[in-house]
């Protein structure tokens, strides 16, 4: 019994000692879950195309993945860090600090977040307003913020349907649902003067507090999960990606946001307001050092990859326009710095 | 259960019976009786409830996944000419593999459906072929250079959305803004499933390659590799440090020692410990004390022995303590060494249960994906690891990726995934019954 044990030991021994002495050969890829399966298929194209090892990229959420990339510069860091949204200049000050200095940044395009229901019952059509007095946890009634008394939709507004407010979305780590918070709550709050008379910090928990009485359902982060849920649940609407309406065309509609479709023309053409950038981050030490990382950036910036007819068009990425993607193209594959 | 009601014939103590009349004592019995009914009723409703609902929870994941081990292919004529793929005619593989095969295919596709020249329309027209097309075109190129010069009829594979519609799951009848394939694209499907272009076979794809963004490239065997690097390590860490350590607390540690049983309480604790924290505890030594790479199975492995060493720890000291004393009094009595007696009799009849616990926390490690996360193996990772310190995956954070994957296609290949996942721990059980079966000694 002794024996073999010792033997499949040595053999794992023998392994892991000819495992570390090579060097890395891939790239490695952290960051944002949203721009995860774009970047995925640019690397895969990458690794076809080129013959080199295929990256390897992790979803590890914009914050957590911007972290790992500034810990430094070195082999054991990542190369690349994909970002839902700009890098922060606290974030920046972290990388400097930890000696990752010159770092470019590459905007790839756009994502919509779609409100989205079954198509067995009728299309929404809502307001930003609508959908923040709907989903705040406190809203101003006479005046005075009180708790959300509102139950169905039609409270809000007699046009709406007479439904219970169900709302499946996003549970706060998630980027989406930053993105949300930021895009459609505070931007609503706005239009309230009695918040907009709040102190700073006031005003903030007032906009940005999700209702916590069964109005809003914290649905997870698999976003394919809000789409079964929605085809269950025809009275219930959901928050996710464009990407996940896109390829759910069959069974789920956008909801018309301040009169717009949330469609890819639109959302393309910045009519559709609740969309944002995408990014990701090269870390310029590591070019030319790790293997690949200019054939990937090249690759990406593509016009196969992040053009209008692209592949990752079809992934459901939303394209810049043309001269911001040349523009684009050239920063990038220069590799100039963010200043 | 008359002679209850019979005075005691004893003397020596005083008990009173309780005199009931016959009726009485007929429906105590009946009210016993049916106790025992009740009891015997409810057991089976839980059995039986547990059991509906593994049928219920197995059969949505074949009845979700059985179509994801056929793929639709489809079979075109390829004009192979020597001028585009190979100009100068040495046949060199290395000039062959750089040949641009997709520019083939497109042609292969216009001439088919010559009809079709508007630009958008020759781009869904391309979409009926998956990218890997290409991939499988050069294979073949290369493997069979006689081809170069031919036109060959080739089985390619189809991309995702004509899969998805060949097997049945789009609804044609609804309008075309309501589906993912165009109307243009029932018409081709249709003609070429009249001429017999289209068809489905095996799902072998599924079972060789590594991971893809394309649904119909994806496939479980990097995924598997990368397991079984990670078992290895696991094995080799956890049963001989945890076998060692039982043996050591069960036959040779003081008894009645303060420290013994504080260690005996940790062990046990550490078999509570959430499985995510054993990840965090990973990250920090292996990853950031040791500098070990990230999303190696070797580091997956690390974190798992630690997971599973309470597990077998415990199984084997409930192994030893089942070796009757007499054994081990018997093998002292004739005069063998303390290390004797464990080595050759204490050891080898505790051998069965010693694997089986072994096995149960090896299957238990082979589905866990929480304490990877935060070694970096939930991670979109092509190529099949060629050893312990290459990045991989493992199956159940295979199945986690797909399940959040946006196409369509995913779901069903989840399923399957799924189904491979079950199909390997049945196999892990089953082996433990048998290895029990085998190695089982009555006294």
């Amino acid at each position: 019994m002794k024996g073999p044990i010792i033997a499949v030991a040595g053999v794992a021994a023998a392994l892991v000692c000819a495992g570390t002495a090579q060097a890395r050969d891939q790239i490695r890829i952290v960051g944002s879950s949203t721009v995860f399966p774009f970047s995925t298929a640019a690397a895969e194209q990458f690794a076809q195309k080129s013959g080199m090892a295929a990256p390897v990229v992790e979803s590890t959420g914009t914050g957590g993945g911007i972290k790992l990339f500034c810990a430094g510069v070195g082999e054991q860091h990542p190369d690349i860090a994909n970002a839902s949204r700009a890098i922060k200049d606290s974030e920046k000050a972290a990388c400097a600090a930890n000696g990752v200095t010159e770092v470019t940044e590459v905007k790839i395009g756009f994502d919509g977040i779609v409100l989205a229901n079954s198509k067995q019952a009728e299309p929404f059509k809502l307001t930003i307003k609508q959908v923040w007095l709907a989903l705040a946890k406190e809203v101003p009634v006479d005046g005075a913020l009180q708790a959300n008394p509102y139950q169905n939709w039609n409270e809000i507004d007699p046009a709406l349907p007479d439904d219970k407010i169900e709302v499946l979305g996003p549970p706060p780590t998630s980027g989406t649902r930053d993105a949300f918070v930021e895009l459609v709550m505070d931007k609503a709050c706005e239009e309230f003067p009695e918040i907009e008379a709040l102190a700073d910090d006031a005003k903030k928990a007032a906009c940005q507090t999700i209702r916590e009485d069964g109005g809003y359902v914290e649905a997870g982060e698999n976003d394919n999960l809000i789409v079964q849920k929605l085809e269950a649940n025809p009275a219930a609407l959901g928050i996710f990606g464009f990407s996940f309406l896109d390829q759910n065309i069959d069974k789920l509609q956008g909801s018309v946001m301040d009169g717009v479709e949330p469609s890819f023309e639109n959302i393309a053409a910045g009519d559709y307001e609740i969309s944002r950038s995408l990014y990701f981050y090269v870390k310029n030490a590591h070019v030319g050092v790790i293997p690949g990382i200019k054939e990937y950036v090249e690759e990406f910036t593509s016009e196969a990859a992040f053009g209008e007819d692209g592949y990752l068009a079809d992934k459901g990425l939303i394209p810049l326009p043309e001269a911001e993607r040349a523009a684009v193209r050239k920063n990038a594959t220069s590799f100039t710095p963010l200043s | 259960m008359t002679d209850l009601a019979q005075p005691l014939p004893a003397a020596g103590f005083q008990i009173r019976p309780r005199r009931l009349s016959p009726e009485a004592s007929r429906a105590r019995t009946r009210s016993r009786y049916a106790a025992e009914q009740r009891f015997k009723l409810v057991g089976l409703l839980a059995v039986l409830t547990s059991l509906g609902l593994l049928a219920l929870l197995l059969s949505t994941v074949v009845l979700q996944g059985y179509s994801a081990f056929v793929q639709t292919q489809i079979r075109l004529p390829v004009a192979l000419n020597a001028a585009e793929l190979d100009p100068d005619g040495r046949r060199d593989p290395a000039a062959l593999a750089k040949a641009d095969y997709a520019a083939v295919l497109n042609d292969a596709l216009y001439r088919l459906f010559p009809e079709v020249t508007e630009r958008r329309a020759k781009r869904a027209l391309r979409g009926l072929l998956s990218t890997g097309a290409a991939i499988q075109l050069r294979q073949a190129v290369l493997a069979e250079p006689g081809l170069i010069g031919t036109t060959a009829e080739l089985w390619l594979l189809a991309s995702d959305d004509i899969d998805q519609l060949f097997k049945g799951f789009v609804d044609r009848s609804s309008a075309q803004a309501d589906r993912r394939v165009t109307d243009a694209e029932l018409g081709w499907v249709a003609t070429l499933e009249q001429t017999g272009r289209i068809e489905t076979t095996f799902n072998k794809w599924l079972f060789t390659n590594g991971d893809s963004r394309e649904p119909e490239l994806a496939g479980v065997w990097g995924a598997i590799v990368g397991s079984f690097y990670m078992m290895l390590v696991t094995l080799c860490l956890a049963v001989p440090l945890g076998v060692g350590a039982a043996l050591y607390l069960e036959e040779f540690a003081p008894k009645n020692n303060r420290w013994v049983d504080l260690i005996e309480v940790n062990i046990n604790n550490l078999a509570a410990v959430p499985s995510i924290v054993f990840g965090l505890l990973g990250l920090a030594i292996y990853l950031q004390l040791f500098g070990l790479p990230r999303s190696a199975p070797l580091v997956g492995g690390l974190t798992l022995a630690l997971m599973t060493l309470p597990i077998i720890v415990v199984a084997t000291r409930a192994a030893l303590r089942a070796v009757p004393p007499s054994i081990r009094q018997a093998a002292l009595g004739i005069g063998a060494s303390k290390i004797q007696m464990v080595t050759d009799h204490v050891l080898p009849l505790a051998m069965p249960g010693i694997l089986t616990g072994t096995i149960i926390g090896m299957a238990h490690a082979l589905g866990e994906t929480a304490p990877l996360l935060m070694i970096g193996m939930v991670a979109f990772i092509m190529n099949v690891p060629a050893g312990p310190l290459d990045p991989a995956t493992v199956l159940p954070v295979q199945i986690y990726l797909w399940a959040d994957s946006p196409e369509r296609a995913f779901t069903e290949r989840t399923a399957a995934a799924i189904m491979i996942l079950l199909g390997f721990l049945l196999l892990m059980n089953l082996f433990a019954v048998i290895l029990r079966q085998r190695l089982q000694t009555k006294w």
